[in-house]
């Protein structure tokens, strides 16, 4: 995974509250058994003139030529709810989509993006509109930057500080596999398993019995 | 760590499934059971393997094709989904190569995730559950530690045996009191998302408990917690009661002779202590709460049955000004009408949400010896072969083809698009199902959410109405 340490970029402003993954990415744009080919799929629903066409249009915030090549969406709070398809954030990164700024996330789609290096930052509602407000007149030239080693989003004077939480930042930062690293604790996995099935026999063999005779 | 005594019931089934506390604030979960479905389970099996990494115990997984197949009677592999057979082929592929237990289309016992594993007794009070689909909190409802997770999350489940975790907050919702006659689980659910907000449960596992919540049944406590996440709570639990017991004694995979008995045991331990300590206790009256209806495209755009559509400017809030703007626009409304006003063109009862026996046998209630209003187009979608089976030998299905609705197969059906089978662009649909979201029955489909006794009104009157609304009309121009 590509470490995210640093990043500046455009940013669009998607101001409404609880944009769903619905929104991001629509269940008939989930095509192929695969991770891959998504990009286009994103927000089609706002993206697009009709429903399964590719014609632009312009009314939607990233296509208006000032916002071309954005990395990062500025979005209301809860921004990701719904659905816990992965796809809403693979859609996000093979778009481009580095960062989303938001004042909350739906929980299954902050851990999803932590495990694709995408990047959430949650800031008061009322920072955010203060940015996309600064940046309105020239995203192109007045780029924002979020650094997350000092947890810090900057655009011309404006500044803040954001948080979040330790173990995320140590993933994103260092583009980590989190099975591997999971994998360093197995003898412990392995002892506790052991354990627990002394004590909670009930819990396994119902299916360990039933399915041992299912399978060939 | 809580200090003894004043634990919560999720503080518990945290603590007995903590492999070890890491170094940066998370903990390493163990998980007792992982379920996939078609949508992401060949993708989630396939990465797994292209990493490097095997599927650490399969007895423990397991995978029901529900999201894309069809839910006409005689359904192949083939779907109205243009591509819906690739992700059949490569689910069915994939899970027997990683020797997983699979509920196939044609399978006596496939049906919807959320119904299927607490049916068979695969969930079970005091164990841990994840499963790529967001509705995995439904299962909460028997006492069990079950939440939606991504696809990625998923690769790691099947190759770790675990997760890791950061403690969500604890929450407790009490709802007192006793629910009026003819409101439901789905209503309280409704009624509670439109007061705190969509995010009202943000960051928390949320405790039902109260008078109103041990008077539900089972299958009403799942439909309770199976909208946890459109309050964006991490996951739901209830306590598990007498009932909880009855419901899973004799399943298929429940406990047996001396294993039964340790596990009741065990279970009559799964509640809050009684000094437990929540982050945030919400208060709801259970008399308070009606026939509940969503209006708009989220589900804390929701009314009681006798209120207005209301108006941008009856918010406080900017945001909740520009949502219901733009929320009315998307449903084709005016606001200040009666939301019993409004016509549909379709009614749809189904889903994880409300489509088991109790929701099958309450709409049926409602529509037996009646038709459904000229137009309006009726779809019934059993949550899954046995609930089928049960209903048929109930009568169920004849009375709701007497009316004129359609009698499915089990599956997800239409709660949302997917490419295949849609109600179409402008159709208005009251639904049992969960989410209310722009295009989520279809590009420009317009959905009202509601209990199966509201759908099942809705459809024999053409406009949403109460099943005590829908009699007492009747009573008046007999």
């Amino acid at each position: 995974m590509k470490p995210f340490i640093s990043h500046t970029g455009v940013a669009a402003p998607l101001l409404q509250r609880n944009i769903d993954t619905d929104a991001i990415i629509p269940s008939r744009e989930m095509k192929r058994v695969s991770k891959q080919g998504l990009g286009e799929g994103l927000f089609a629903g706002w993206r697009y003139t009709m429903p399964g066409s590719r014609e632009l249009k312009p009314s939607f915030v990233l296509n208006k030529p000032e916002y071309e090549g954005a990395s990062i969406l500025l979005a209301g709070d809860n921004f990701g709810c719904g659905s816990s398809r992965e796809h809403a954030v693979w859609a996000l990164v093979e778009y481009g989509i580095r960062a989303v700024i938001a004042s909350g996330f739906g929980a299954i789609f902050h851990t999803n993006c932590i495990r694709n290096g995408l990047l959430p930052v949650c800031l008061p509602e009322e920072d955010i509109r203060t940015l996309a407000q600064a940046l309105s007149e020239d995203p192109q030239n007045r780029q924002v930057t979020i650094d997350l080693e000092q947890c810090l989003v900057r655009s011309g004077d404006l500044e803040w500080s954001f948080t979040l939480d330790e173990a995320a930042r140590y993933m994103l930062l260092n583009g980590l596999d989190p099975i591997a690293l999971t994998l360093q604790h197995r003898d412990l996995i392995d002892k506790y398993e052991q354990a627990r099935r002394r004590e909670h026999a009930w819990a396994y063999a119902p299916i360990e019995n039933a399915v041992e005779g299912v399978l060939p | 760590m809580a200090m003894k005594g004043t634990s919560t019931l999720f503080d518990k089934l945290w603590s007995d499934h903590t492999v070890c506390d890491l170094e940066n604030g998370e903990a390493l979960l163990y998980l007792d059971r992982v379920f996939l479905h078609e949508r992401t389970g060949a993708v989630a099996l396939q990465s797994l393997h292209a990493a490097g990494y095997g599927v650490r115990d399969a007895r423990h997984v397991f995978c029901t094709m529900d999201h894309i197949v069809d839910t006409f009677p005689g359904r192949g592999d083939k779907t109205l989904m243009p591509s819906g057979s690739d992700f059949i082929l490569a689910t069915r592929r994939e899970t027997r190569a990683a020797n997983v237990r699979l509920y196939d289309v044609d399978d006596a016992d496939q049906g919807i995730v959320h119904v299927i594993s607490p049916e068979q007794g695969l969930v079970l009070p005091g164990l841990t559950l994840v499963c790529p689909d967001s509705h995995t909190c439904t299962q909460g409802a028997i006492g069990a530690l079950a939440w939606g997770i991504g696809s990625s999350e998923a690769e790691h489940a099947m190759a770790t045996g675990t997760l890791r975790v950061r403690k969500p907050k604890n929450m407790r919702v009490m709802v007192n009191g006793t629910l009026r006659p003819g409101v439901t689980a789905k209503d309280l659910i409704l009624h509670l998302i439109a007061k705190y907000g969509a995010n009202g449960g943000a960051g928390c596992v949320v405790e039902f408990a109260g008078s109103a919540i041990q008077q539900l049944e089972v299958e009403a406590r799942f439909t309770l917690c199976n909208m946890a996440v459109e309050f964006s709570a991490f996951t739901a639990v209830i306590a598990p009661d007498e009932k909880v017991e009855a419901y899973f004694e004799g399943k298929d995979f429940a406990p047996k002779g001396e294993h039964w008995r340790d596990a009741v045991d065990y279970w009559r331990t799964l509640r809050s202590d009684e000094n437990a300590v929540f982050d945030i206790d919400l208060v709801v009256e259970a008399e308070q709460v009606e026939p509940a209806v969503t209006w708009g495209t989220s589900p804390e755009q929701a009314i009681g049955i006798s209120a207005c559509i209301p108006a941008a400017g009856d918010y406080a809030e900017a945001h909740r000004q520009e949502a219901a703007t733009r929320a009315l626009q998307y449903q084709g409304l005016e606001s200040g009408n009666a939301i019993t006003d409004i016509a549909v063109n379709a009614a749809f009862i189904g889903s994880c949400t409300n489509s088991r026996l109790s929701d099958l046998r309450a709409a049926a209630a409602v529509v037996k010896g009646r038709q459904i209003a000229p137009g309006v187009r009726g779809v019934v979608v059993p949550g899954s072969r046995r609930v089928k089976r049960a209903a048929e030998q109930e009568g169920l299905h004849r009375i709701f083809t007497d009316a004129g609705f359609e009698w499915r197969d089990s599956g997800c059906s239409m709660c949302f698009y997917a490419g295949g089978e849609t109600f179409g662009e402008f159709q208005r649909v009251i639904s049992t199902t969960n989410r209310n979201f722009e295009g989520r029955q279809g590009p420009n489909t317009r959905t009202h959410l509601a209990s199966p006794e509201t759908v099942a009104a809705t459809a024999i009157a053409g406009s949403i109405t109460s099943a005590e609304m829908l009699a007492k009309s009747e009573s008046l121009s007999a």
